[in-house]
């Protein structure tokens, strides 16, 4: 192992955080191997492009379309990719299916995979040691966190992202709903809602 | 022959704190921290395998004290030091000197091309296919890479030595405990296998639940 030894060269960077990517970057950019623009490029991509609007449209028309559902739960990667959503960890994608019988819910616990092009970056929360550690062994007090008590019938199903493959969590369509658009479909399927920590129309 | 990121099962932790759906980066740092490991990404000198090896691979005291976007930062400081990209005397503040492998510099026009192309993992394999839907399988007692010592791998320690059964092949995918380490595809049958919580916890929640794992053909043994 090349640094399993005291002296990372990260160590050799400022500790503050903040000045410590600013030092990077600078670095970088002096080198000729990062181009500030392209930075802005990739944030802006994520902070406005690519977020959880994309996967709910993917779940409102899985609710509203039986054979778009049927294809989606076969060949959720190919399914998505006709919508335009394929790329960066969204490579390899799965569709799991919330009902009466079992809840689904995704965690990754070595790291933070997570379902980019159709969910975007992913939460804090869900990259933390506590949601890492928990939603194995406890998943049901995890969801508690989060409001959500599911009925004694109901098993979880806790998938851990330890390869490339991602999944994204189709939550039970809310009872009422029929006749709402696809804007006020859409509306109801929160981020949380496709990770599975939430169910969808229902806040916190 | 832990590390610290094998968290899964952990005891201890506090609360999970949900958050709104925006803003996506809560500092600019974040942001910054992010699009540079994307960006040095693309310059071609490691894989993902070898991105994680290298958070992986930060002292367990540093990898609990830092958080998500340090973990990123020190990994990618580390790989750029490794790769010869950036020199010790550089990172320590001497003069950047230009770099000789600039062509390869991500510019602002490829970002959504890089971005929209990804790297799937999916590669053909000589290996066949062991195990089918529905079979009974475990999971290697010992977790560690068994190409390299201390090396990469994806089978967590809470799922090592457990029973469960096939209930997806997914193809054939790169080999992380090879691939991390520049040795190669190594590609092999992949599959989800589901796992009783009782199969894993002492105390599990509900006799119903189940965790389901993505595991690669050389971590399972077919079970009696």
């Amino acid at each position: 192992m090349p640094h399993d030894h005291s002296d990372h060269p990260h160590s050799l960077l400022p500790s503050d955080p903040d000045l410590r990517v600013r030092t990077l970057e600078t670095i970088l950019t002096r080198k000729g191997l990062v181009d500030p623009a392209a930075l802005d490029e990739i944030i802006d991509t994520y902070a406005h492009r690519i977020g959880p609007r994309n996967g709910a449209r993917v779940v409102v028309r899985a609710w509203t379309d039986p054979a778009f559902r049927k294809a989606l739960m076969e060949d959720a990667t190919t399914v998505v990719a006709g919508m335009g959503y394929y790329g960066r960890q969204g490579e390899h994608m799965v569709a799991v299916e919330n009902t009466d019988e079992v809840h689904n819910m995704v965690v990754c616990t070595l790291c933070s995979c997570y379902p980019w092009p159709l969910l975007g970056i992913p939460p804090g929360w869900y990259k933390s040691d506590a949601y890492r550690a928990r939603a194995v062994r406890e998943p049901r007090k995890v969801l508690a966190g989060f409001g959500v008590t599911l009925p004694a019938g109901t098993a979880v199903r806790v998938w851990d992202s330890t390869a490339e493959v991602r999944y994204l969590v189709i939550p039970q369509r809310p009872d009422g709903t029929d006749g709402l658009s696809e804007d006020e479909l859409m509306a109801l399927v929160t981020r949380d809602s496709m990770i599975g920590t939430a169910l969808a129309g229902r806040t916190g | 022959m832990s590390r610290a990121h094998d968290m899964g099962g952990r005891f201890g932790d506090g609360a999970v704190t949900p958050e709104p759906e925006t803003p996506v980066f809560h500092t600019d740092w974040h942001a910054r921290a992010l699009a540079l490991t994307l960006a040095c990404g693309a310059l071609g000198k490691w894989n993902i395998d070898v991105s994680r090896h290298a958070r992986e691979s930060l002292s367990p005291t540093d990898y609990a004290r830092f958080s998500y976007y340090e973990k990123w930062m020190a990994g990618l400081a580390d790989l750029l030091a490794d790769t010869g990209l950036v020199s010790r005397e550089e990172l320590s503040g001497q003069a950047p000197v230009q770099s000789g492998t600039n062509d390869r510099m991500l510019t602002a026009d490829r970002v959504a091309s890089v971005l929209a192309t990804g790297g799937p993992a999916d590669r053909p394999s000589d290996i066949a296919q062991q195990f089918a839907p529905g079979d009974a399988v475990i999971t290697r007692r010992l977790n560690g890479n068994r190409l390299v010592n201390g090396g990469h791998t994806r089978l967590p320690g809470y799922a090592a030595g457990a029973r469960g059964r096939i209930l997806r092949f997914h193809g054939t995918h790169i080999l992380p405990d090879s691939s991390a380490h520049h040795l190669g595809d190594a590609a092999e049958p992949l599959y989800a296998v589901a796992f009783p919580a009782a199969e894993l916890w002492t105390h599990p929640e509900h006799p119903g639940d189940e965790v389901v794992l993505d595991l690669w053909q050389s971590y399972l043994e077919p079970a009696a």
